[in-house]
């Protein structure tokens, strides 16, 4: 199978030129074999800074919880009259999500939205560089591996592949998606080009007729994926469903990672990252609905159930996945913030994904409960997590090869 | 015309097909020890030295080299102090003064907004030079009145609390319309008849599109005063970075420079890792920097000992399980050994992945080194033995025995053992090859250098001269086999086309958009020094951009002037130093 379309597209693009194949033609090439097989897809998003998960999926049912936080904790579901925008919104009679997250509730109820809580990387270090290294290389604890887990995790296959297949939205290739297999960064799909016409032709010539392989194969995959994300401007993107993606890099990434999706254009993962989320001081406001953290998830929750809509029913073949390098601690600090933890939790949206629960075994927040006394304890490996995504939705078995030297321990997420 | 302008580029820029190419592409090995073994002609010996030795070749430099000697050139080069500074180098780094400090002085000059908090609280010394002093007090001056603003804002009803002032209250609305709109002339002018003491104000007021376009016509001293605006403690980093440049495009010792490029690469360390921000500039200069053609054993220990790497791999934190702090905190110790130092000093320092070594080696090492820390990082602190922390039991590392209360001796040990084991002789051998002769450079020649290691005590310029006396490095199989990396390509394109650089952060945000941010690999490995790691779409892209923007003088701070005869017909230069082969070296 994998021969003949090769061979068609390769044919189909040598009578046209790759330049000027049209985007129709281009989408038949490097889709699979209809909209029946559409790939899969994932999306990965990094919260760089490390997240206070206890103030995002808020245990409201834990006295341990207001013990700790007695300045910046999010105040139990059952608040009434004027201060109920400052409660937590309940999900399951303990857990509860942040006020700014409510467009998120309905996503839960519909059983779209996992929530995996005391989640988080093995490794104790609280250092955002070692944690947010080893959490993108996929091996904790081990520096020296080269390439990231979203690279590993592509499914080899034979022949080309879209030069858009793997796409991170951001100025330089992250970690996550490093590695052997063709990944792109850009920081928009419009400035992804050479910008003067004229040299971009004569750029192109230059390289297709070079006599180098390797910067031949390179050039070509470059103004294949140039030509790609071009026609793909032609038409100004409306988001489907009454989408309003919220100002700022975070919406754009997101509204960008969707025009790419619904274009047919191979794309298979994609990484946005978002930061913000060191809040050592004044986590929130004098209300739980107000202050850093508040502002930030209301961006952050607009974000994703603007993706929702806009993907529509194309959710079936797309699953989201949230990171952060590690929790923070479960007390409050003397600055109404908080510090460097441990364990946190994570979101998995998509359509085919078992959602409308929290996942992961509650470890509790009493004094002995906690990770060197002060975090939350770790009860669920980020890679069983992600393990899962790997082989269930994208359907890549080879889980060892992506997380080397573990064994991931599947949570029915799929 | 077109046609001229690219063979008049032709000299430096090599548009001609190349034999060695294919080496790069998956041909078989028979193929290719056999073009390691086919001398490239003589004319192009030049232009290999050149290549491989410099960052890319200036107008000029090929008949310069001729004139000279290939020979006694590359001598001179082997021997960097006996080759004039370049004048122009000098006067481009002299403003540059964090360049000549200690990190205790950084921190101290160029304070991040805590060090100023602990100033004013009285916990840090403001600096002695009377300068340095004035400037830290406005800092605090300025800090105080942000803390009286905030407080403000808290408290809406506090009256008379002192607040920064807006430029509308510090300009005229005709000031402010020239410093918007004005050409350079009026906008400089404009600013400079403002009193002296109004100036930095006005500084500090300037929004941050104002304040760029003033940047953009200020002589050096202004727009130093203006950097400080945007935060002290960037101008750190932007001095390292900009000088990284400034020397790779202006040196006369060029492969003084590539290889300080290599070897702080070799023993990478991640400048935004915490307090390394401040450390790096001392790390390079007084780790790498004096040691890269002198004994692989020293350049080893200066690193070990250097505060950069010390907190870069985590090893000042680490604490023996045999040691007096960890008996006397029985049970509820804080922290442990960390292994990190002692792994990474095996995998890739020395003995290479495939070194002979196992997880007790690591742990045997790690305990050697405990001890060896940091007095006060954040305070750009030095390198101290603490003698509490140190695992005081017996060691056994690879297979030779440390005995016990050997204290700071330990390490040394260590260090011993590494750089004279063959292992370590082969891994950097393989590894400048690699850098200088091909990306899987011939088992013979890293051979052959490995010998002279072991020979010569780890002497680097023997391994160098070994290398360049090999047939391998003449040979077709290297010749133009390599692909730059994008400091090379960036710098190298400077060069080609004599560009005159005012100030160079323009084009290290270039080198950073190719895909090498300076300074800021995380990853303990460094870059790679073979081309694959540069092979990928977003980078060839950014590639061809920077040369279309370089020639057509748009990138910050340079300038160049073959632009104007390249413009009428396009943009030909800059198709040249986009092109594949320009790519190439």
């Amino acid at each position: 199978m994998g021969t003949r379309r090769v061979f068609l597209r390769n044919s189909a693009l040598a009578m046209v030129g790759v330049g000027s194949a049209p985007l129709w033609l281009q989408r038949a090439l490097y889709a699979t074999d209809g909209p029946a097989q559409r790939k899969k897809i994932l999306v990965a998003i990094f919260q760089r800074g490390a997240c206070d998960g206890l103030n995002i999926v808020v245990p409201h049912g834990e006295k341990a919880y207001y013990d700790m936080r007695p300045t910046i904790s999010v105040p139990r579901p059952s608040l009434a009259g004027d201060k109920r925008e400052d409660a937590a919104i309940d999900l399951d009679g303990f857990f509860g999500l942040h006020p700014s997250l409510a467009p998120l509730k309905s996503l839960f109820e519909q059983q779209h939205l996992a929530i995996i809580d005391a989640v988080g990387s093995p490794d104790p270090t609280r250092s955002h560089f070692d944690a947010q290294d080893y959490m993108e290389s996929g091996t904790p604890g081990r520096k020296a591996t080269s390439d990231g887990w979203m690279n590993r995790a592509l499914p080899r296959v034979e022949g080309k592949v879209s030069p858009v297949r793997a796409v991170a939205l951001g100025p330089v290739l992250p970690r996550s998606l490093r590695g052997e297999e063709p990944a792109i960064a850009l920081q928009s799909l419009a400035a992804f080009q050479v910008r003067n016409r004229q040299a971009a032709k004569e750029f192109e010539e230059l390289y297709m007729d070079a006599k180098d392989p390797a910067l031949e194969a390179t050039g070509r995959e470059t103004f294949e994926a140039v030509s790609m994300l071009q026609s793909i401007q032609k038409q100004a993107y409306t988001p489907s469903g009454g989408a309003e993606y919220p100002r700022g890099r975070f919406g754009d990434s997101l509204r960008q990672i969707a025009q790419l999706i619904k274009a047919d254009v191979g794309m298979e993962m994609a990484f946005a990252d978002v930061g913000g989320w060191d809040n050592h001081v004044n986590e929130l406001g004098q209300r739980a609905s107000e202050g850093q953290l508040a502002n930030l998830l209301r961006e952050y929750g607009q974000a994703l159930m603007a993706f929702w809509q806009d993907m529509g029913d194309r959710m079936e073949d797309v699953a989201l996945v949230t990171m952060s390098e590690f929790g923070r601690t479960a007390h409050e600090n003397g600055n109404r913030g908080t510090d460097h933890g441990h364990a946190n939790c994570m979101f998995a949206v998509g359509g085919a994904i078992k959602g409308g629960k929290v996942y992961g075994k509650w470890p509790g927040l009493a004094k002995e409960q906690l990770y060197e006394g002060r975090d939350l304890a770790l009860t669920t490996d980020f890679r069983d997590v992600l393990g899962e995504l790997v082989a269930r939705h994208l359907g890549n078995s080879d889980v060892q090869g992506v997380f080397p030297g573990y064994q991931p321990k599947f949570l029915g997420l799929v | 015309m077109r046609k001229r302008a690219l063979l008049g580029l032709a000299s430096v820029v090599c548009l001609a097909a190349y034999p060695g190419l294919s080496a790069y592409g998956k041909k078989n090995n028979a193929d290719q020890s056999k073009l390691f073994s086919k001398e490239i002609p003589k004319n192009e010996r030049i232009q290999q030295a050149l290549n491989r030795l410099t960052f890319g070749p200036c107008p000029g430099d090929v008949q310069q080299v001729q004139s000279l000697g290939l020979k006694k050139w590359i001598d001179l080069q082997l021997h960097p102090n006996r080759i004039p500074q370049n004048p122009i180098l000098k006067d481009k780094l002299q403003m540059l003064d964090t360049l000549r400090m200690s990190s205790e002085q950084l921190v101290i000059n160029y304070p991040t907004p805590q060090t100023v908090r602990e100033i004013v609280a009285g916990r840090m010394p403001y600096p002695t030079d009377p300068d340095r002093r004035m400037m830290i007090q406005k800092l605090v001056a300025r800090y105080e009145r942000k803390q009286g603003q905030d407080a403000g804002k808290q408290n809406a009803q506090a009256a008379n609390v002192p607040v920064i002032p807006a430029v509308a209250d510090l300009l005229s609305p005709q000031q402010i319309r020239i410093l918007r709109t004005g050409n350079a002339e009026q906008r400089l002018s404009a600013f400079e008849s403002l009193p002296a003491a109004k100036q930095d104000e006005v500084i500090e007021a300037l929004p941050g599109g104002m304040r760029q376009r003033l940047f953009d016509v200020a002589p050096p001293e202004l727009r130093r005063r203006i950097e400080m605006a945007g935060g002290p403690q960037q101008v750190v980093v932007r001095d390292l970075t900009e000088a990284k440049l400034f020397r790779a495009i202006y040196s006369n010792r060029q492969l003084d420079e590539v290889l300080t490029d290599f070897w702080f690469n070799h023993f990478n360390v991640y400048l935004d890792k915490g307090a390394d921000r401040y450390l790096v500039t001392e790390y390079e200069r007084d780790a790498i920097r004096p040691n890269v053609l002198g004994k692989f054993r020293d350049l080893l220990e200066a690193t070990a000992k250097s505060p950069a790497m010390l907190f870069y791999l985590d090893n000042w934190q680490s604490v023996g399980p045999n040691s007096p702090a960890a008996r006397r905190s029985r049970g509820k110790n804080r922290r442990g050994l960390n292994e990190n130092y002692g792994r990474e000093l095996m995998e890739l320092h020395t003995l290479g992945v495939d070194g002979g070594y196992t997880q007790q080696d690591v742990i045997a090492v790690a305990r050697c080194f405990t001890g060896w820390t940091i007095s006060q990082p954040q305070r750009g602190g030095k390198f101290i033995f603490n003698p509490r922390v140190h695992d005081e039991g017996e060691k056994i590392v690879l297979g030779v025995k440390i005995p016990a209360g050997g204290g700071m001796k330990d390490g040394e040990k260590v260090l011993d053992i590494l750089a004279h084991s063959p292992a370590t002789a082969h891994h950097i051998s393989f590894e400048l090859a690699q850098r200088f002769v091909a990306d899987n450079p011939p088992e013979s020649l890293v051979d052959r250098m490995a010998k002279t290691f072991l020979k010569s005590d780890g002497d680097l310029r023997e391994v160098m001269k070994t290398m360049l006396k090999s047939k391998e490095f003449w040979s077709q199989g290297a010749y133009r086999s390599k692909l730059k990396s994008p400091l090379e390509m960036v710098a190298s394109a400077v060069r080609s086309v004599n560009g005159d650089v005012d100030y160079a952060f323009g084009l290290v945000n270039q080198v950073a958009q190719l895909g090498e941010p300076l300074y800021r690999k995380q990853e303990p490995t460094g870059y790679s020094n073979s081309g694959k790691e540069w092979l990928n779409a977003g980078g060839l892209l950014a590639r061809m951009n920077f040369a279309l923007q370089l020639t057509s003088n748009h990138i910050q701070g340079v300038k160049v002037e073959s632009a104007k005869a390249a413009r009428p017909d396009g943009p030909v230069a800059g198709i040249a130093l986009g092109s594949p082969a320009f790519q190439r070296y």
